[in-house]
């Protein structure tokens, strides 16, 4: 009882706040390449040899990747339960829709390769070009709509009331804003797959992976940069109307919050934040000029820089706010009244510290095994140990 | 059945959660069993037990994946169609699945694709130690998703905060360390256990029937053989275990499970069959086994253990007393900001049996202005309905008493009569594939059917525990998945068939060609140039 105050709450709420982002940020420079070379698998791939080639050079790590977003949501349900509540009950379709996408994704890796009649696998095919078009895009029109606020109430218990009828709550999600960053979200996710393609295979696949990506970072740099003027012009920001009080109770009810106003204000508030879009933009823009020079190590670095930047944007621009009511404001939820409690919030963060140190050095032992090209020459040597 | 939203969420969860758990028991055991198998192979350095690894590591493969995909609906449908249930308990039924994430997940997702992939480019030593840690990684998950499935049968270390209005965590060690997590643990992974035992048994004797992988067929029995029979020993030993637990944490499960209605004076017999009249509140045709049900439950002579009727009383008690604390609870949450210490003390000395009074909002918005007849009916909805927990119960306990005869057989068989079983042992070790699933769905069935009407027992009410979505919603979402997962089905089935009758080889065409050459070679070479198999 007396350990975990050792860390104050409102410190404790900050460092989950950041754990969060990193988890996220994890999950879209790792699985992010998957769902891209999924994404791109169509295009870049034009036989059965060159599309296992592609497969592969995903085949042994995607599985390790996906447990970022996994785990994503498992410490938004352990650290942030109402926002976990709200957005998963709230975005009901659209969630169904990506764990559909993420179910078929693994099975089509799977079990693409283990018969070998053309339409088995051309089905399997267009399940991987879902599995990773499908949630890129989801998330991005997903980060739109938390962008411009969701209708929302909580009642006097807490239950999180969504506004609208089934359809009508899928379909609103589908705005004009939304769609844009959801474009900047598969943009982005392109780019870095045709980035990991470039590092890792080779031949006729590396030449439409360049293209592909040039594209993909072009579409992002503009999307992300539309979407920040459109930010500035035509979406309302929230605000605490008093002081916010950082470590009182997990209620969302007890603050008042204030729609209008502009996020960028943000900017004006915590100027250092600038960063982020600076290298969100810079990213991409270094992305398109190592894609030139053939620097594919390079590539992906300054993929992952323009993806960090991007999505820490979002976040940064948001804080104190995780997920604003635009028809109540009073029931959004903030990094101030949505967390766990003290003590759970202390303990969670005790096992990520002896854990997050472990993954992270045998993820980056099993990269450093798998390091290499898978070359045509693997794939017709291998036809049946690889996918 | 009405189809109201807690009903369809009730059946959304049950079915994915039943179709997840054909998936994860395999998963479990074959991991152990495969590990255990290329550590032979590394110690021995026969090829024969690498080829045992590879193949029953392809059909661990098919399986994995579907474990692993549908795993990720669980994850998701506590906040899509559980959302009250996520905000009231989230602060502590979150935390185990989110180390699930950072102990168990990684570390078998990451070497899982290395197991695959990692043969040619890992040293022996190095290989094995990755198909250890895919099992370990299995086994922890199944740890932390169990302590967080025991503290909704027995939620310890956690009160009620009025200000957040949900269950906030007071002691992570009593969580982690909830008898009722320990004891269904230990028994579901031996489940797991015995379930790829049996699909080990029942595939290799299949070989043996066709006459087919000899050699593989017989090392995989003497590896399932007597894995299983030490797995089938523990899932009953630890099932006890439960048994054991319920009978102070879930006493109207336990009642339930036996049909029994009132309390009998120790020690209490146990009925072997019967059938259970939840009208009449009686069991017709019962067939009685003296003071077995006594020693079961209280591992005494003297203790009794309570009825169906006398723990409806205690329910309705705690309904009163529940209402008590719901009326301190409304005083405390109509100023928040100012708390009156008499409310503060009212709330906590009845706020164990807030959740009995939650019971009564099916019935009535406030629960103070329940009637007596709420009241009663409030209470009566504690007991589970009988028969199907009496049944599914029955079924799972005879099989796993069938698993330690078949495991035993064949032990014997294998350890000390050289292997020559008889065809129809064979045959019935076949029959016997499906039975371990038969017997982990029950087993779970008990459980979670058995705590209705709770999501956390005497805590929250099922029926208050679903999110705020529309009948349609949540059709659309079951049809998905029913459609969805059929489909699904028919491919793991087709390819797990089509692998286990394609046999121990790492491909198919390779082996058609290879077999072909084989019988090719036996047809036109003298028995004495043979080289030994392999």
């Amino acid at each position: 009882m007396i350990l975990h105050e050792l860390i104050g709450f409102a410190e404790l709420r900050m460092i989950w706040w950041g754990l969060m982002g990193v988890l996220l940020i994890g999950f879209a420079l790792t699985d992010g390449f998957d769902m891209g070379v999924g994404a791109l698998l169509p295009f870049v791939a034009k036989n059965d040899t060159e599309r296992r080639m592609v497969i592969n050079t995903v085949g042994p790590v995607w599985e390790g990747n996906q447990v970022w977003f996994i785990l994503g949501g498992g410490a938004i349900f352990a650290a942030w339960p109402p926002l976990y509540a709200v957005s998963f009950s709230g975005f009901y379709l659209a969630m169904f829709v990506v764990l559909a996408a993420l179910i078929v994704r693994p099975v089509a890796f799977k079990y693409r390769s283990k018969r070998d009649d053309v339409r088995w696998r051309t089905t399997w095919d267009w399940a991987l070009f879902a599995g990773g078009f499908v949630p890129a895009l989801i998330f991005g029109v997903a980060v739109g709509n938390v962008l411009q606020g969701v209708p929302f109430h909580l009642t006097p218990e807490l239950l999180s009331i969504y506004e609208g009828g089934a359809f009508g709550k899928f379909f609103g999600l589908l705005n004009p804003f939304a769609l844009l960053t959801g474009v900047v979200s598969v943009a982005m996710l392109v780019m870095h797959g045709s980035a990991w393609l470039g590092l890792k295979s080779e031949g006729d696949i590396v030449v439409r992976a360049r293209k592909y990506g040039s594209i993909a970072a072009i579409v992002a740099g503009v999307g992300y940069a539309l979407a920040g003027v459109w930010l500035m012009t035509g979406v309302d920001g929230y605000a605490f109307v008093n002081e916010a009080v950082k470590d009182g109770p997990s209620n969302p009810l007890m603050s008042e919050i204030a729609k209008g106003g502009s996020w960028i204000t943000s900017y004006a508030d915590r100027p250092w934040i600038a960063i982020a879009p600076i290298m969100g933009f810079a990213g991409v823009a270094l992305v398109l000029v190592s894609i030139r020079l053939k620097l594919e190590v390079i590539t992906l670095l300054f993929s992952k820089m323009a993806i960090l930047g991007m999505v820490a944007s979002v976040g940064l621009t948001m804080f104190p706010f995780i997920l604003p009511s635009s028809t109540d404001p009073n029931s959004s939820l903030t990094v101030w009244d949505a967390s766990s409690s003290h003590l759970t919030l202390f303990i969670m963060l005790f096992v990520a510290a002896i854990f997050m140190p472990i993954i992270l050095s045998y993820t980056a032992w099993v990269y450093k095994v798998l390091w290499g090209k898978v070359t045509e020459n693997d794939i017709n040597e291998n036809s049946h140990s690889l996918y | 059945m009405e189809l109201d939203i807690v009903e369809l969420s009730r059946l959304q969860f049950a079915l994915t959660a039943m179709y997840h758990f054909l998936f994860v028991p395999l998963t479990l055991g074959l991991s152990i069993i495969v590990a255990i198998m290329e550590t032979v192979y590394v110690m021995t350095n026969r090829p024969i037990w690498r080829q045992m690894t590879k193949f029953w590591g392809t059909l661990f493969g098919i399986n994995f994946v579907l474990g692993v995909a549908t795993g990720i609906t669980m994850e998701f449908q506590f906040g899509m169609n559980w959302s009250y249930y996520s905000h009231y308990v989230g602060d502590i039924f979150g935390a185990p699945l989110a180390i699930e994430g950072m102990m168990a997940f990684f570390l078998e997702a990451t070497f899982v694709g290395l197991f695959f992939f990692g043969w040619d480019k890992l040293s022996k030593v190095g290989h094995l130690v990755t198909a250890w840690l895919v099992a370990l990684g299995s086994n922890f998950s199944a740890l932390w998703i169990l302590i967080a499935n025991g503290w909704m049968q027995n939620p310890v270390g956690a009160e009620f905060n009025p200000v957040t209005m949900r269950m906030e965590m007071t002691s992570f060690k009593e969580v982690l360390f909830n008898e009722v997590a320990q004891a269904k643990f230990v028994h579901t992974v031996s489940a797991g256990y015995v379930t790829a035992a049996v699909f080990v048994l029942g595939v290799s004797a299949w070989y043996l029937l066709k006459g087919r992988h000899i050699e593989l067929a017989r090392r995989s029995i003497a590896v399932a053989a007597s894995f299983g029979l030490a797995s089938a020993l523990s899932v009953v030993v630890l099932g006890d275990e439960s048994g054991y637990s319920a009978s102070h944490t879930q006493k109207m499960k336990l009642a339930s499970i036996e049909a029994m209605w009132e309390t009998h004076e120790a020690p209490a017999p146990f009925t072997l069959v019967g059938i259970p009249d939840q009208e009449a509140r009686e069991t017709h045709y019962a067939i009685e086994i003296p003071w077995v049900m006594g020693l079961i439950g209280t591992r005494s002579l003297n203790t009794e253990i309570a009825g169906i009727d006398q723990l409806v009383e205690t329910a309705e008690q705690r309904v009163r007393s529940g209402i008590l604390a719901y009326d301190a609870l409304m005083d405390i949450r109509a100023d928040l900001n100012n708390i009156q210490p008499d409310d503060q003390l009212r709330f906590e000395q009845h706020s164990d049996d807030l959740g009995f009074a939650m019971l009564l909002k099916r019935y009535v918005d406030d629960p103070r202005d329940a009637t007596e007849e709420q009241i009663q009916m409030a209470a009566n909805d504690t007991v589970p309905t009988v028969w199907p927990l009496f049944w599914s119960f029955r079924i799972m306990v005879g099989l796993g008493f069938s698993f330690i005869a078949l495991m035993g057989y064949f032990f014997f068989m294998s350890s000390f009569r050289g292997m020559r079983f008889p065809k129809l042992a064979l045959q019935a070790a076949v029959i016997m594939i499906p039975a371990p699933w038969i017997a982990a769905e029950m087993g779970w069935f008990v459980s979670e059917f058995g705590r209705q009407p709770w999501t956390v027992d005497g805590v929250l009410p099922t029926a208050m525990s679903v999110s705020a979505l529309s009948v349609g919603e949540l059709l659309f979402t079951l049809a998905g998945f029913i459609i969805f997962y059929t489909v699904l089905f028919v491919v793991e089935m087709g390819l797990m068939i089509k692998y286990i009758r394609k046999g121990p080889y790492m491909d198919v065409d390779t082996t058609d060609a290879w077999m072909t050459k084989h019988n090719n070679r036996l047809a036109t070479t003298p028995a004495s140039e043979l080289a030994p198999a392999e």
